[in-house]
Parts: C-alpha cells; structure tokens; sequence
C-alpha cells in the first residue's frame, strides 16, 4: 500500500477527530487520534475482526490500475495490447514462453522467455451469470493446464455474490441488506425468515446466495426472458438514503436497468464472483511441475485465499503478489543456472500446431456452433455446478460438457475471416474454458465434503479427515475429462490449525492431527507470553525467510514507530 | 404500503407488454480486409425489458451476424471499453438502455481514434502516445522512499479532490467530441488536460507550472481547446472538465506571460 502511494494512489486518508460510523445498524461514534491524521485510512469490510481494508473512496480498484498503468508507462515499459496468448512453448519441463495471437491482424507471434508469468484474472465466464468481465474468460489458466505439465489447483472453489443486478450481473453491494433492504420473490414474500428466523437477509454471504438458489428451485423465481431472478427491495430505507449513502447502487440501476430503486425493487440473482483456484504455483509463484512457469493473482492458486476469499484480498493481492511474483521473476531471470539455449525447432514446432489449429477452424467442415457451445456450458455451470451441488446434477454436468467438448472439436464459422473475428475468437477459447468447466465440475463432483463456497447438499459437513487437501487437476492430451490428484496439508506445521472459522455450522470432521497441533500452539503461546508478537510468530510460523530479501524485515506501524536502531 | 399492495403493483408491471421492434444501423467497415467498403448495415430485433447496447449487440453477433466487431470489457461503465457514437453522440454503450432511444438506432465508432474495424476503435494506442508526451505518471519528490517507514502523510481532502480526477476511464468519448481534435490531431484532448490537473493538484508530484508549460503551453495543449466544451457535455463520469481546463489555462497564461 505504501509502494503504491508513492506511486500515486489517492488512497482515503485519517481525518483527525470524531465522525460517525454504523456498526452492526447502530451509529458509533469513533475518534481518530491527531497523531494518526493524514495516514492511509482503512475501514470495516468483508467480516474481518480488524478494520484493515485500505480504500479509495469508492474506487480503489480503478484508482490502483491506473496508477500502476501510469507507472508502467513511466518506466516505458511495452504493453501489447490486443494480443493474447494460446499455447505455452515448452519440452514438458520448461516453459520458453507463448504463442500469441495478434486480434487485429490474426498473425501468431512466438514470444521467447526465460519466465513466463500468467496475469490473467479469473474464469467467471465459465458461468453464465457472473459479476466478472467479459474477457474473464480463464484463457491464461487454461493454456497452462493444456501444456499437460503445470497443474491447476482447487479449480473447484468457486465463490458467488449474493445480489447481483439480473440479467447483467453487476453486483450491488452487501450494504443494501446491512442497511435494512429485503429480498422478496414471484409474489413479494419476504422469504429468508422462512429459512434464516433469525439473521434472516443479513446471515452470512454463502448462506443467503443459498437460501436465494432454494427459494428459485422452488419455483419462486420471477421468469424473465433472461431466466428467473429474485428482487431486492430497498425502497422501505427512503430517498435520502438511498440517494446519499446508497449513491452507487442507485446510479447502476438507474444506468444498467432504468430501475429507480427509490420505488422500484431491484431484479437479483447470486452471481459467480471470484475463482479461488488458478495455476498452483509455490510461494515465489512458480508453478511447481514447469520450471519458468510463472502466475499471480486470480489467474493463481497461490493459497492466498483457500476454499473461500474475504472481502478486499482479492485486490490485495493483486499488488501483493505482483510485488513479490515480480521480484521473485527478476531473480530467476539474474540467476546464471537459468540461462536457456532456445530451441528453436520447438518453438517452430509449437508455432505450426497452433497455426494448424486456427487453420482448420477456418478452413474445416465443422457443423457446431461455438457461440451456442458456449452457451450451454455457461448453462450448465450456473445450473448444476453452483451454489449448490449435488452428486447427481454434478455427475450429469460432467457428463454434458465431455459432450460438448467433443463437440466443440468439430465448430464450423460462418465468417472465415483470418484476422480480427469475434466467431473465430469464440471457437478457440469455448475450447479452452470448456477444460476449466471440467476441471470445476469433475472436482467438485469428485470433492465428497463440503468446505468454504464449494456446497454439496449431499454431504454439508466439513471433512479434514478425508479431504484435508489441495486439489490438483492436469490435463492430458485428447482426454475429456482432467487428472486430479491430491495432495495433504500438514497441519503440523500451521499457525491457526483448521476449527471453526466463526461462520456456519459448527458441524464439521476434524483431522487426527488437528488436536495434536493446537495443543503445540497453545503450549508455545503460554511458552512465549509477554514477548513480542514477532518472537510469537516465528515460533509458530516463520516466514521471513520465505520473501524476497529486499521485502524481508519489519514495517513502522503507528502504534510501533520505528527506533533508530529497528530502522536498520 | 403493505406486500399485497406492492406485490398487485408489481404483478401489474409484470403482464406481458408487446415489445418494440428495433432497427440497428450499423457502420461496417473492417480496414484489414481489402475488399471491405464503409457501409450502413441494419439489424432488426426484438426489444426485451432492461436491454442495454450490450446485450443487443451480443445478441446481434451470436444470432444474425457472427463478424460484427466491437468491444465490451467490464460493461459495467469503469472500463472505458465500449465508448461509440449512439445516434452521433460520443457515449458509452454498455450503460445505454435501448428504452431511452427510438426504436432506430445509429451506432459508428468514435472518431479521431484509429479504427480497428466496425465499432471497434484503439483508444489504448492514442491514449499511451498522450500519456507519454504529457509524462502523464506521478513524479515523485526526492529519493525513492524506504517503503518499511510510515507513509507520507496527506491532507485527506487533497487526496479526495485527486481521486475525483483521477475517476477519468479513458474512454475517448472527450476527444470524439472535441472539435478542436478535428483539427489538431496533436491536440492532447481535455483527458489529456484533466491528466494534467490532477497531478498539478497532488503534492507528491515536484513539477512546476514552468514544467506543466513545457508539455500543454502550447495549440496542441491548453491554448487550442476552443470552448465548446462538447468533452464535458459528454463524458460519462461527469468529470469537471470545464472547470479544468479552465484552471489549467489560467495557470499556463501566467507562465507564458513571464517569459
């Protein structure tokens, strides 16, 4: 946070003195501290104890990638843009780089590396209602899983929102329900006190995205030519509020839905948002089968997040990992042992195969649609592989989408156009994200236990006995479905070993070693009462050592300024 | 009002209503195919409740016409992707409901921006040359900072009135609508302008006005916009850019009045 406003963030910053807050639906009132005035503010959010979230105003996001934008092109670093990458280059050991596709022109360039790192946010598009852009389509996970080496980890581990905007699936953000909205159905029943009597619209976000997906099956949904959806009804918090402390919301349904939420209610429906798995990297985000193999961010599973996110560690990471994936690839470049002769004869071979692919797309007989391909999985996966799952729909989701993976071997276009073509583009990549959508649905049908947003009604309870472990899905060749392996967690060497996480059911299976390893922090925290919170952690888990040099060390807080000599 | 009443209201707005027919003409025209020529194409669809430009023209590419190009990415109006001419007006299309429009509809690319094909326009290309010629990146005061010490410490009403420049997402629709871009195509445009404005505001960046002179003190900066302001009439994110600009050339005449 600190490296970005230096960079240029107009991060919110700490106001000196009183102001008002709402907690739990009631005002508090807080004061800031004269010393603390003009630092970087953070605030409450995602169901964090601590109030650790820094923001800007209400656009940190965009505010960030700008500045990180702005600084790349200060640095004049290159950035191609409509390109992307369709194959890695590599000998099933070491990866050479990528063959990438120009979208204007349509030619393939082969770019040549030593690392190569994938950057390329989630795979919300494998559904068809997400909060997610259109071009998270997963293309860069994909290519490393179809090099048939790199692994991709806990792909199914799918987190959804619970109020995104129908059909378009823009979300509105929690503070409506905390604020007092209701949700309703086809005859404006209130409903989620039938399920939940007492949190009812304000129980937890998996939760209610659950009961919502209920209430839908059954047949309490509003049909719409989009499909069905539920409302949200904001209208009973009055015009005031909605306009001043509900601004945002209140301009996306006005723009997004000409809805004034003022009087109208608002078409919802739980939407995908984040895709916790991705490329399973180590911690210095190399993956760990193909050696120069590189990802950050969504586009990894880098064991940031697990089987769920908490609000805001998604941009967090980001930056985090950028930062420290970055610092890590610049080493790997420097270090001598990782000097590559290229050969070239691959790099050809694979330039040919991918040119051979678009040529057959082009010039082939196929008879199947891409865009209707597309459509049914995007069908499939909101239907049968969300919020709730089931052996049966999950078996069934499988089973289809092996179909029309095969189906998909066989699209014909209409436009046989080399260079910028929407139909062609859609061909390539429905063949492509229909391995991710395998990779979720197998896994999940696969994963016998419930744990963080992977639900299977079948089995609620969290397993650790039995499941305790990452979930890693290869692809070989012409195979329809992936490879899923596993692999344990040792739980003796964890900090916080698995309890409850202080949301649902306390109802879950725990792993022989659980007792043994919080006896051992127990111990070591009574060992070590009265020392520092470092001391404390290196005893549990020390991970200094685990950073790049340069991000080695501690940071000044305001409550831990730093003397002379810690400065050192 | 009690459910039932809501829900008869409801239930009102939900009987089925006929559906407009609309008519799309489209400027086609795809300049890597040789035998391409500029033309106007129309598509003809069925209206739906809630149906923006995003989801008629998705529509239209999946069902009727597989090589109509065009660009959404977040469509959610924060990208700055899908800015185009909607019936000659420079706006974003993924935030457009059809419900606010004829029944026909005229949709071109933006002007001035090179032109990919159909809708599809590269602002990115034209946006990096501004930035570059306008170094339009933060330059930050002093050494590198030790990045484990506090941060700087900034005043938080500053820092609000940076963000709400910073807020610009490039789509174009300020330079599409410019009439001095016209004539200029070296003119930085008021995203140019308003880039400028918001690091003079911020004071982590050293330059000076003398500095802000070098780089807009000119026909091609600050003294070529002719205030029709047609930028601030149309820019989706309802930036200051009148103010801005204004404020931008008042400083720059005092500099070129020194020298």
């Amino acid at each position: 946070m600190r490296e970005l406003a230096a960079w240029g963030v107009p991060w919110s910053r700490i106001q000196q003195g009183d102001r008002e807050v709402i907690i739990n639906s009631q005002k508090v009132t807080i004061t800031e501290r004269a010393e603390a005035q003009g630092l970087v503010a953070q605030r409450d959010f995602g169901g964090t104890k601590k109030w650790r979230t820094c923001y800007v105003s209400d656009g940190t996001g965009h505010a960030m990638l700008q500045t990180v934008s702005d600084q790349a092109i200060g640095a004049s670093i290159p950035v191609h843009e409509r390109t992307e990458a369709i194959a890695l280059i590599h000998d099933g050991s070491r990866c050479y780089g990528a063959i990438v596709r120009n979208l204007i022109t349509g030619e393939l360039v082969a770019y040549v590396a030593k690392a190569t790192a994938i950057a390329t946010g989630g795979a919300g598009r494998i559904y068809r209602v997400t909060t997610n852009a259109v071009i998270c389509e997963g293309i860069g996970t994909a290519i490393a899983l179809e090099t048939g080496v790199a692994t991709l980890g806990n792909m199914e581990a799918v987190q959804f929102h619970p109020t995104g905007i129908f059909p378009a699936g823009i979300l509105v953000t929690e503070g409506c329900r905390g604020d007092g909205g209701l949700l309703r159905d086809v005859d404006g029943h209130r409903f989620m006190p039938d399920y939940e009597p007492e949190k009812k619209e304000l129980a937890s976000r998996d939760v209610v995205s659950r009961r919502m997906e209920e209430h839908i099956g059954k047949g309490k949904g509003v049909q719409s030519r989009f499909g069905e959806h539920l409302w949200l009804d904001i209208t009973l918090l009055g015009e005031r509020h909605i306009k001043h402390n509900l601004r945002e919301v209140y301009e996306i349904c006005q723009h997004f839905m000409g809805v004034d939420p003022v009087k109208d209610w608002i078409p919802v429906r739980p939407a995908q948002h984040y895709t916790m798995g991705g490329v399973r990297t180590d911690h210095t985000g190399e993956s760990a089968t193909l050696k120069g193999l590189f990802a950050a961010g969504e586009a990894a599973c880098w064991d940031m997040h697990g089987f769920n996110r908490l609000g805001g560690n998604s941009v967090a990471e980001t930056v985090v990992a950028g930062m420290i994936v970055g610092e890590f690839i610049a080493d790997y470049c420097d270090r001598p042992e990782n000097e590559v002769d290229v050969p070239m004869g691959l790099v050809h071979g694979f330039l040919r195969t991918e040119q051979a692919k678009i040529d057959a797309l082009i010039n082939g007989r196929g008879s199947e649609s891409g865009d209707a391909i597309r459509q049914r999985m995007q069908e499939i996966m909101t239907s049968k592989v969300g919020i709730f799952r089931r052996g049966e729909d999950l078996a069934s989701a499988v089973e289809e989408l092996q179909q029309l993976l095969v189906k998909s071997r066989n699209i014909g276009l209409r436009y046989k156009v080399r260079g910028a073509n929407p139909e062609l583009v859609t061909a390539y990549r429905v063949q492509k994200m229909l391995k991710l959508a395998l990779c979720v649905a197998y896994g999940a049908h696969t994963r016998t236990e419930s744990r963080g947003a992977h639900f299977r009604q079948d089995f609620p309870r969290r397993n650790d006995a039995e499941w305790l472990k990452r979930t890693l899905a290869t692809w070989k060749g012409d195979d329809t479905l992936p490879t899923l392996a596993y692999e344990p967690l040792d739980i003796g060497r964890m900090e916080l070993p698995p309890g409850w996480r202080g949301y649902g059911a306390k109802d879950y299976i725990d792993h022989p070693d659980t007792p043994k390893r919080a006896a051992e922090v127990e111990a070591l925290k009574q060992q070590l009462a009265g020392q520092s919170r470092f001391a404390v952690q290196e005893a549990l888990l020390p991970y200094a050592a685990k950073l790049p040099k340069s991000l080695q060390g501690r940071n000044e807080r305001i409550d831990e300024m730093f003397t002379n000599e810690a400065a050192k | 009002m009690t459910d039932t009443a809501v829900q008869a209201a409801h239930t009102a707005d939900a009987a089925p209503v006929a559906h407009r027919r609309l008519r799309f003409n489209i400027l086609r025209y795809n300049p890597q195919d040789t035998g391409s020529v500029p033309r106007m194409q129309t598509y003809e669809l069925e209206e739906a409740d809630g149906m923006t430009l995003f989801i008629a023209l998705n529509e239209i590419k999946e069902k009727q016409d597989p090589s109509l190009q065009y660009d959404f990415v977040c469509r959610a109006g924060i990208c700055g992707s899908c800015g185009m001419l909607i019936n000659g007006r420079p706006t974003l299309a993924c935030r457009t409901l059809t419900k606010n429009l004829d029944a026909e509809i005229t949709l071109a690319p933006l002007p001035f921006f090179e032109l990919i094909g159909d809708l599809s326009v590269d602002t990115g290309k034209w946006m990096r040359g501004m930035s570059e010629r306008l170094e339009g990146w933060l330059h930050a005061k002093g050494p590198e900072p030790d990045l484990r010490r506090l941060e700087e410490r900034m005043d938080p009403a500053v820092a609000d009135q940076v963000y709400e420049l910073d807020r610009c997402i490039e789509c174009g629709c300020c330079v599409a609508g410019c009439g001095t871009a016209r004539m200029r195509e070296d003119f930085v445009g008021a995203v140019g302008l308003n880039r400028v404005a918001r690091f003079k505001i911020d004071p982590r960046d050293r330059r000076s006005d003398e500095d802000y002179y070098e780089v807009i003190g000119d026909d091609d900066g600050v003294f070529g916009c002719m205030s029709m302001l047609a930028c601030h009439d149309v820019c989706p994110k309802n930036l200051p850019l009148a103010t801005q600009i204004a404020f931008m050339r008042r400083k720059m005449v005092a500099i070129g009045w020194k020298k």
